[in-house]
C-alpha cells in the first residue's frame, strides 16, 4: 500500500473515547442479538465458526476412528455415511466461510477506513440466520433413518430417489447457508464500493480488501446456483419432478454440471481471502512492500474468471465428449499460472526482507509450502487420463484437505494471531501459539501426507472399511487425525488467555505493520474512523 | 495388484506393531498391464516430477531466504517491490511447460476415447450393491456379489488374504483382444474402477458410458466401486480374470451350456414342491446374501431408510403382493427388482423364508411355480 496517514493518535484516541459515552450498547445477551455493529458481528462470525470447526472435527475424528483399522468396530456404514457427509458440509459452510465473513466484519471497514459495515441491520440478519441453519442441519442426524448421508455434493439420485426424508431439512438449511452468504457478500460489496475513505483510491485498497471484494461477487454468482439445484433435487424428491431422473427425460449428470457450476468458484471462494491475508501477513514479517502489488490483483482476478470455467473437472469419469474433457482439462491447468504468480510474489516478498518469525508468520509460511503442495496435487489431478486413476480415492483427500486445511484454515489461523491483539488489547501467548503451530504442522502432515500414498495405492474415498494393505497406513493416519485434533486445543487456551489479559499490545502492534487497522489503539474502540482518516 | 514393479515398502510396520495383518501397499500408482495404463503411469510420473523440480526451486529459494534475510542477522530490509520483467517471466515459463504436459495428455486421452472395433462387448450394470455383467451377443449374463464372509466384516472371523477384494463370479475377459465396457446403473451412480487397466467410469441410471482395454497378460484384477452409492459402498468390489482367448472360449461355452441346463431345469421345477425345510434352508441363505444388507439380518429393516419385514403386513396379508414386489422391486425406492437377479428355487425359497422367519408365522411355503405364475400373469 501507498503511504498512508491519518489524523495522530492522540486526536483519535480521544475522539474515539468520546464516543464511547453514545454507544447505546446494551449489555448481557441483548448487546449480542441486537447488535449491528461490525465488531460485535465479526466477533460472533468467528466464534461460531470456531464452535463449528469443533463439532466438524468431533466427526472428523469418528471418521478416522472407524478407519483405524479394517472391519466395522464402532459405527454403522450408514453412521459412517453421514459423518463423511455432515463433516463436509459444517467445515465448509459452518466453519471456513463464517470465519472469513468474520474476518471481513472485522477487518474491512477499519482497513478502507470506514465506520462501520454499509448495511448494518443485513449484517446483523446474516449473521443470526447461521446458527439456525446448523441446528437444523445438526437435529436432522436425529431423525428416523438419519442425517443426510450422500456425501456434501449429494449426487442425484441418491440424494433424491434414494435418500431419507433428512433431506427437505438439510435443503432447507442449505437455503439458509446460501441467504446468509449473500448478504454477507452484498454488504462487502457496497461497502468496499460506497465506504472508503477519501484518497483510499481502488488500487491502494490493501490486498485482504481487494480478495474479499473479489470473492463476494463469486458468492453472488454461485450462491443461488446452489440454491436452485438443492431445491431441484427437493422437487425431484417430493414433487414428482425429474430433473435427475432419465426416465422422466431428466439426466444425473445435470446435477453434476450445476452443482459442480457453484461447486468449483466456491473452493476459490475459500482460498482468494487467504490470499489477501497472507499478503498481510510476508510483507509485515518481512519489513518489505507486498512484490507485485498490481499483478496480485491481477492474478486473483484472472482465477476468479477461471474458476467459472472449469467445473466439469470433478466430472472427469462422469463420461463427457472427448473434446469437453480436453477443454476443460486446458482451462483448469491454466489456473496454475497466475496461483503460481501469487506464490513467485510472497517468495520475492521475503527475498531481502529483514524476516522475524512469530506465530502469524510461521502459519503464513506453513501455509505457502502446504497449499504449495495442495496446488500441485491440483495440477496432477487436471491431467485428465492420470484424473481416471486419482478420481474419488485419497490422493483427492488429501489434495482438497491440503488447499482447504492447511491452506484456508491455516490462513484464517495466522489472520487471527495477527490481528487478535487488535481486537483484545493484548498480545497472545507466543509461546503456547508456537506450541499450537509446531504440533499442527506436524500432525497435519502425518493426517494427509499418506493419503496420497493411500489414495495412489487405490483406496477410494467415502468408504468405511478397506482392504487389508491399506490397514498400516490408515493407523497411521488416524493418529495424525487424533494429535491434530487435540492440537487444537491448544489454539483456545491461547484465545481464552489472550482474551482475558496479557501484555498490553501498542497501536501497531507488529514493527512492520502497515495500514489503517495499525494506526487506531489496540484494542480497536467501538467504534472507529467516525470521522474519515486522510490517505495521501 | 499384480504386476506391480513400483517399489515395495513397509515403512509404517516398523512404526506401528499395532496392525499385524500387514499386506505390503504401492507406494505409487500401478503401471497397470495395459498400454494405456502404462501411458497413463508415464504422464503421471511426468508430472509428478515437474511438480518436484518446480517445488524444489521455489522452495529452495524460500528456504534460502528464511536463512538469509532474517532480522535476528541483522540484516537491513531491501527497497524493491516490483519488476514487471520478472513478473512476464514466470508467468510465461509456466505456460510453456503447461503445454508441454498438455500434449502427451491430450494424445492418451483420445486414445482412451476411441472404443471401435472391439472384439468382445460387456455391459456392465452397477446397482445397489453388487455388479452385473452381460456378454453382449450371449446369453451369458450375472451378477457379481462381494464374497468376504460378513463374519470377517464384523471381526469375529479373522480376515483373508482379498479382504473385501474378492467376489462370487468375476468378470472373464479374453487377453490380446479389444474388450469394450458399457457401462449403466439400475439406481444410484456407480463407478466401475479397475487400476490395472486404468478404466474408471461412471455408470449412470439411463445413460451408457464405454470404456475399453486390451489386456496382454493373463492374470486377475482387483477394483473397487468409486462412486459413493449409499450405505454399502465399501462392499462392491470388481474382480477380472484374464484368460487366453482358448480358455475363455472354453470357459464361455462351459457357461452357455449351464445357463441353457439351469433353464431347463427350472421348468422342471415347477411341477414339483420343495419341502418346507429345503425351502428355509435355501431361503436364509439368499436372505443373507441379497436381503439382510437392507431389511438387517434379523428382518428388523433400518426405520426411516429400510422397512422392517418382521410383522410387514404385506407380507402377512397379501401373497401376491409379496411376490410382485420381490419380483419387480417398487418404483421410486432401492427395493430392486429381484426376478431378475435370482432364479425361480431361490426366489420361492426367499419368499418362504420371509413369511416364516421372526415370527412371520404364516406357515405357508411358496413354491416355484407359484412364483413363476405371478411372473408370467402379471397383473392377475
Amino acid at each position: 500500500m501507498s503511504v498512508v496517514t491519518t489524523e495522530p493518535h492522540d486526536h483519535e484516541s480521544q475522539h474515539d473515547h468520546e464516543h464511547e459515552h453514545h454507544d447505546h450498547k446494551p449489555g448481557g445477551i441483548k448487546r449480542w442479538l441486537y447488535t449491528t455493529n461490525h465488531k460485535d458481528i465479526g466477533t460472533m462470525y468467528l466464534v461460531f465458526a470456531l464452535i463449528m470447526f469443533f463439532i466438524g472435527g468431533t466427526m472428523a475424528m469418528i471418521i478416522r476412528l472407524e478407519l483405524f483399522q479394517p472391519g466395522m468396530q464402532f459405527v454403522e456404514p450408514h453412521f459412517f455415511n453421514q459423518m463423511t457427509t455432515v463433516h463436509g458440509l459444517i467445515m465448509v459452510f459452518g466453519a471456513v466461510m463464517p470465519a472469513f465473513t468474520g474476518l471481513a466484519n472485522w477487518m474491512i471497514p477499519m482497513m478502507i477506513g470506514a465506520p462501520d459495515m454499509a448495511l448494518p441491520r443485513m449484517n446483523n440478519w446474516s449473521f443470526w440466520i447461521l446458527p439456525f441453519a446448523f441446528l437444523i442441519l445438526l437435529l436432522s442426524l436425529f431423525m428416523p433413518g438419519g442425517g443426510p448421508s450422500f456425501g456434501w455434493t449429494f449426487y442425484a439420485p441418491l440424494s433424491t430417489t434414494y435418500s431419507g426424508d433428512s433431506t427437505a431439512l438439510f435443503v432447507f438449511s442449505v437455503h439458509i447457508m446460501g441467504i446468509s452468504s449473500i448478504m454477507g457478500a452484498i454488504n462487502v460489496i457496497v461497502t468496499i464500493w460506497n465506504m472508503r475513505a477519501p484518497g483510499m483510491t481502488w488500487m491502494k485498497m490493501p490486498l485482504f480488501v481487494w480478495t474479499w471484494f473479489i470473492t463476494a461477487f463469486l458468492l453472488i454468482m454461485v450462491m443461488p446456483v446452489l440454491a436452485g439445484v438443492v431445491t431441484m433435487v427437493l422437487t425431484d424428491k417430493y414433487f414428482g419432478t425429474s430433473f435427475f431422473d432419465a426416465a422422466g427425460g431428466g439426466d444425473p449428470v445435470l446435477f453434476q454440471h450445476i452443482f459442480w457450476f457453484f461447486g468449483h468458484p466456491e473452493v476459490y471462494i475459500m482460498i482468494l481471502p487467504a490470499f489477501g491475508i497472507v499478503s498481510a501477513i510476508i510483507p509485515t514479517f518481512a519489513r518489505k512492500k507486498l512484490f507485485g502489488y498490481a499483478s496480485m490483483v491481477y492474478a486473483t482476478a484472472s482465477i476468479a474468471i477461471l474458476s467459472f470455467l472449469v467445473w466439469a473437472h470433478h466430472m472427469f469419469t462422469t463420461g463427457m465428449p472427448v473434446f469437453a474433457t480436453l477443454f476443460f482439462m486446458y482451462a483448469t491447468m491454466l489456473i496454475a499460472v497466475p496461483t503460481g504468480v501469487k506464490v513467485f510474489n510472497w517468495v520475492a516478498t521475503m527475498w531481502r526482507g529483514a524476516m522475524t518469525f512469530e506465530v502469524p508468520m510461521m502459519f503464513a509460511l506453513a501455509f505457502i509450502v502446504l497449499f504449495t503442495i495442495g496446488g500441485f496435487s491440483g495440477l496432477m489431478l487436471a491431467i485428465t487420463p492420470a484424473d481416471f486413476q486419482y478420481h474419488d480415492t485419497y490422493f483427492v483427500v488429501a489434495h482438497f484437505h491440503y488447499v482447504l486445511v492447511t491452506g484456508a484454515i491455516f490462513s484464517i489461523v495466522a489472520a487471527v494471531y495477527y490481528w487478535l491483539p487488535k481486537w483484545t488489547g493484548f498480545m497472545y501467548d507466543e509461546s503456547l501459539g508456537r506450541w499450537h503451530f509446531w504440533c499442527s504442522l506436524i500432525s497435519v502432515n502425518l493426517l494427509f501426507f499418506p493419503m496420497h500414498f493411500v489414495g495412489l495405492a487405490g483406496m477410494p474415498r467415502r468408504i468405511p472399511d478397506y482392504a487389508l494393505q491399506f490397514a498400516d497406513f490408515n493407523a497411521f493416519i488416524s493418529i495424525g487425525g487424533f494429535l491434530f485434533g487435540l492440537s487444537q486445543l491448544i489454539f483456545v487456551w491461547v484465545l481464552i488467555k489472550c482474551a482475558r489479559g496479557g501484555v498490553q499490545a501498542t497501536d501497531q502492534v507488529w514493527e512492520g505493520a502497515e495500514g489503517l487497522e495499525w494506526e487506531v489503539p489496540s484494542p480497536a474502540p467501538y467504534h472507529t474512523f467516525e470521522t474519515p482518516p486522510v490517505i495521501k | 495388484m499384480a504386476k506391480t514393479s513400483s517399489i515395495r515398502w513397509t515403512l509404517p510396520t516398523l512404526l506401528l506393531a499395532a496392525s499385524a495383518n500387514a499386506a505390503a501397499m504401492p507406494l505409487n500408482m500401478t503401471r497397470g498391464v495395459t498400454e494405456i495404463s502404462q501411458e497413463v503411469y508415464s504422464l503421471h510420473m511426468l508430472i509428478f516430477w515437474i511438480c518436484c523440480v518446480i517445488g524444489a526451486v521455489v522452495f529452495g529459494i524460500m528456504f534460502v531466504s528464511i536463512l538469509l534475510h532474517r532480522k535476528a542477522r541483522g540484516v537491513q530490509p531491501a527497497q524493491f517491490h516490483e519488476s514487471t520483467k520478472i513478473e512476464i517471466l514466470w508467468t510465461a515459463i509456466p505456460v510453456v511447460i503447461l503445454i508441454g504436459m498438455a500434449i502427451p495428455a491430450s494424445k492418451t486421452l483420445i486414445a482412451m476415447d476411441d472404443t471401435s472395433a472391439a472384439d468382445v462387448t460387456v455391459q456392465i450394470t452397477g446397482s445397489q450393491w453388487k455388479w452385473h455383467y452381460k456378454y453382449l451377443g450371449s446369453d451369458l449374463e450375472y451378477f457379481s456379489v462381494l464374497a468376504t464372509p460378513r463374519e470377517q466384516i464384523t471381526n469375529r472371523f479373522a480376515k483373508g488374504e482379498n479382504y473385501l477384494l474378492e467376489v462370487d463370479r468375476p468378470l472373464i475377459i479374453p487377453t490380446g483382444q479389444k474388450v469394450r465396457f458399457l457401462m449403466t446403473s439400475d439406481d444410484v451412480i456407480h463407478s466401475w474402477w479397475v487400476p490395472a487397466f486404468a478404466i474408471k467410469k461412471d455408470a449412470n441410471p439411463g445413460f451408457i458410458n464405454e470404456a475399453w482395454t486390451r489386456v496382454e497378460e493373463p492374470g486377475i484384477y482387483r477394483g473397487q466401486c468409486a462412486e459413493l452409492c449409499g450405505k454399502d459402498h465399501a462392499y462392491m468390489p470388481i474382480v477380472v480374470i484374464a484368460k487366453s482367448p482358448d480358455d475363455y472360449a472354453a470357459w464361455k461355452a462351459g457357461e452357455e451350456t449351464r445357463i441353457a441346463q439351469e433353464k431347463a431345469a427350472e421348468q422342471e421345477l415347477l411341477a414339483m414342491n420343495m419341502d418346507m425345510s429345503e425351502l428355509m434352508a435355501n431361503g436364509e441363505r439368499t436372505y443373507i446374501a441379497y436381503c439382510a444388507a437392507c431389511h438387517q439380518p434379523n428382518g428388523a429393516g433400518l426405520p426411516g431408510i429400510f422397512p422392517s419385514l418382521a410383522g410387514s403386513q404385506l407380507i402377512l396379508n397379501d401373497k401376491t403382493a409379496h411376490i410382485d414386489i420381490v419380483l419387480n422391486g417398487k418404483a421410486g425406492t432401492s427395493m430392486q427388482a429381484f426376478g431378475r437377479q435370482l432364479s425361480l428355487k431361490e426366489l420361492a425359497s426367499v419368499l418362504t423364508y420371509t413369511r416364516n422367519a421372526w415370527g412371520n408365522d404364516t406357515g405357508e411355503a411358496i413354491q416355484a411355480a407359484d412364483v413363476y405364475k405371478v411372473q408370467q400373469g402379471e397383473g392377475e
